[in-house]
């Protein structure tokens, strides 16, 4: 949440070094898509300039899905454009929307809206518009919905939401007896009962019970704090529950002291061990579906489960937004509408990734439902846990960098959880005391 | 031919050429002129390029510092010195800037040492020698990411090569780049193995510039090898060694790609390997405070001009007497 509203900028500025770095990223951004469609752009068709940070599978996805939009949708010309996720991608959105003249829609996620500048460089999405194309409150949920909701308007149209999940491997769960009759994942229900369910899948393998990304820990740890209805808030100061946070970190310091879990697995390896089954389980985003599908493996996917509460999990939504412009442009504004409501209603696709399409008649779909292991976290994915509120808060923006780099030492035994959460309480006091940029 | 004059035939002296001997008039300082104006075309468009990103850029960070400029606005206020006292306040300033300096001093030694003694070996060998200075050299043409990619793989608890050789020869693992101990140390052997091909090169260069009758003088004095190594080799290798110093703290002042790319982004456990370079791109990009960040930049310019100059006086006496 923005602490502070800056003001809109209303005088046309004058060609600077951002104006000047704005055309030459849109410029690139034309020659680019230029190469795709070949197509002029004085067509007479409506232009629609798209940014979006899928890359990997995720990008192959979208742009088979843009193929299928363009033939169904030859007055509007798409060119589409690509940056790399996390900085690069926000750094020249922000950039380019505070120039006034780079996209006619983007992807954000939605744990970032707020920083990005709502008002001032992003424009609320006519709901009325959006209505007409078939896209209301009713057809999303409402946890995701009441995201894209700032002081009442609607500023983000959400395409799915994302999150942390189970994952297990069928054949290591098998043996060690922890698979319902149908095949799935037996539940279970508090610290005990998972510790247990991890104690006998660790006695299968013989080398650990689960992996998780310790250098990624923020995922779990805001997992869990929130199955114990913790709350985080950073208005002049942070407000934390040091209890509840301290459960949470102590219970990852428990998995790996106990060599339930591996006391150091980052990013690329916590698939890689999943895969090479030193564990059965896995606590992953459920983006990870394709690269172990494509591996090969027989495996399930199930919500995170319930440690201290509810099986909640941490996540976020790619959501498209609208740029905020000095001059209206209705043509420009209609076509972002109908591609953003088509890109929801076709988002059958988008879910072979692993996402949860956030439109409900999609997700409540025949076709969805048959969906393996797609339809195993539905449900947790409409509750989904966002971030707590702040610019500094989000995918890819610090205050989850600053977490992850603090509680990894709780895995590797190095400090105490309340070592690490004094350093994070200080690190997020820090941002705290940061002037917002936006 | 015949249509040729003769080419032995004394020619008729040009009009205002140097080798005329025409005393010096008026009319050769047009020449001069001419021909400063030339030099100066040539050096255009490197001087136009240069301020336009360098100079520029550099004056407009320096403006940047005094003001409170975000990636997210077009519009910008002077703060006056406010981002200067945040920034000697702010504890994150000093300990990446510690683990910038930490990073130099652990990297510049085995980079110096490493490259010279593999040199030495190489510069022995006949026959097989275009391998191995292949073989030295050749991490050093691979990009970073791809250096990093390979390292983190190999650097992996459980199943990453280090730590699998490790196990098999009886030793504990080691966490790498998950330790706060370890993780900074992990980014030197990477960088160490990456990077020291091209102190290599310099090096080898240099004894090949070594005459070889120096070395059969002193051999037919009854010099042994290690007499002429410390006695011949290493004395004429003393520029070189002042170049490899000054080009590799420069080098390794600038860390950041790397260590970057190994901790994720993150900067390593309780940022362990976070470099200054690292916090700037933090506050610069990630939090969009560009006005912050060009403070803490001018901050690391400020050290290393004072490592320039140092380093500078300690080894410009010894290239002077010699």
């Amino acid at each position: 949440m923005r602490a502070r509203q800056t003001h809109t900028p209303t005088r046309a500025p004058r060609i600077g070094r951002r104006g000047f770095l704005t055309a030459g990223i849109a410029a690139a951004g034309l020659g680019l898509a230029g190469c795709g469609s070949g197509a002029a752009t004085s067509s007479g068709r409506a232009r629609l300039r798209q940014w979006n940070l899928f890359t990997g599978g995720d990008g192959a996805r979208l742009m088979e899905m843009h193929e299928a939009f363009r033939e169904e949708h030859p007055e509007i010309q798409l060119e589409d454009t690509t940056f790399m996720w996390g900085d690069p991608f926000y750094t020249k959105f922000v950039m380019g929307a505070a120039g006034g003249r780079a996209f006619d829609i983007a992807t954000v996620h939605l744990s970032r809206l707020r920083g990005l500048g709502t008002g001032t460089l992003i424009s609320p999405v006519p709901r009325d518009l959006l209505a007409e194309h078939g896209i209301t409150e009713d057809t999303v949920p409402t946890t995701v919905w009441d995201k894209c909701l700032v002081d009442g308007e609607l500023y983000a149209i959400p395409l799915d939401t994302h999150l942390v999940v189970t994952y297990y491997n069928r054949r290591i769960c098998e043996r060690a007896g922890v698979l319902e009759g149908d095949g799935t994942l037996v539940e279970t229900n508090g610290e005990e009962e998972l510790i247990d369910l991890l104690t006998e899948v660790k006695e299968a393998t013989g080398q650990y019970g689960i992996v998780m990304e310790t250098t990624g820990a923020w995922r779990q740890f805001w997992s869990l704090y929130r199955q114990l209805g913790g709350e985080m808030t950073f208005d002049g100061e942070l407000v934390i529950d040091d209890d509840k946070a301290l459960r949470c970190l102590d219970f990852l310091r428990r998995v790996s002291e106990e060599g339930l879990a591996p006391r150091a697995s980052d990013a690329p390896g916590t698939p890689a061990n999943f895969q090479n089954e030193i564990a059965g389980l896995m606590f992953g985003g459920n983006w990870e579906l394709p690269t172990l599908r494509d591996a090969g493996m027989d495996f399930g996917m199930r919500p995170f489960p319930a440690v201290f509460g509810d099986p909640l999990g941490q996540g976020d939504s790619h959501a498209f937004v609208l740029p905020y412009r000095r001059t209206p442009d209705r043509e420009a504004e209609n076509a972002a509408v109908a591609y953003a409501a088509w890109m929801l209603r076709n988002s059958l696709t988008w879910a072979g990734g692993g996402h949860t399409p956030a439109y409900l008649p999609v997700t409540g779909s025949e076709d969805y439902q048959e969906l393996e292991p797609q339809a195993g976290y539905r449900e947790a994915a409409e509750n989904v846990q966002f971030d707590p509120q702040a610019w500094f808060s989000g995918s890819a923006a610090q205050l989850q960098s600053d977490a992850n780099s603090v509680f990894q030492a709780v895995h590797t035994g190095a400090t105490t959880p309340e070592v690490a959460l004094d350093r994070f309480k200080s690190a997020a006091q820090r941002l705290i005391d940061t002037p917002p940029p936006v | 031919m015949t249509a040729h004059a003769d080419p032995a035939a004394p020619r008729k002296p040009r009009s205002g050429s140097p080798g005329a001997h025409t005393p010096e008039t008026p009319r050769a300082l047009p020449t001069r002129l001419r021909d400063s104006l030339t030099g100066l075309g040539f050096v255009a468009p490197f001087t136009l390029l240069f301020a336009a990103f360098l100079l520029w850029p550099m004056l407009a960070a320096l403006w940047s510092s005094f003001t409170d400029r975000s990636l997210a606005r077009s519009d910008s206020s002077f703060v006056g010195l406010a981002n200067w006292q945040q920034l000697a306040g702010d504890p994150a300033v000093w300990q990446s800037l510690w683990v910038t300096v930490l990073f130099t001093l652990l990297s510049t030694p085995p980079l110096v040492v490493i490259a010279l003694v593999m040199a030495l070996l190489t510069n022995r060998v006949s026959g097989l020698g275009w391998f191995l200075r292949f073989s030295f050299f050749a991490p050093f043409l691979l990009p970073v990411a791809v250096v990093t990619l390979i390292w983190q793989w190999m650097y992996q608890p459980g199943f990453g090569l280090i730590n699998a050789a490790l196990a098999r020869v009886g030793l504990s693992e080691v966490a790498w780049l998950t330790n706060e101990n370890t993780v900074l140390l992990s980014v030197v052997i990477t960088t160490v193995w990456w990077t020291v091909g091209f102190n290599f090169l310099l090096y080898l260069a240099a004894l090949q510039g070594i005459p070889r009758q120096v070395h059969e003088a002193a051999a037919l004095d009854g010099a042994g090898a290690w007499r002429r190594l410390f006695g011949i080799t290493l004395p004429l290798l003393r520029r070189t060694t002042a170049l490899v110093v000054m080009l590799q703290m420069v080098a390794s002042l600038k860390l950041f790609d790397q260590a970057y790319l190994l901790t994720d982004g993150t900067g390593g456990p309780n940022y362990a390997a976070r470099p200054i370079i690292g916090y700037i791109v933090d506050s610069g990009f990630t939090e969009m405070n560009i006005g912050y960040a060009s403070a803490v930049s001018y901050l690391f310019f400020a050290v290393i001009i004072v490592a320039a100059i140092i380093q500078y006086r300690l080894f410009s006496r010894p290239g002077v007497e010699s």
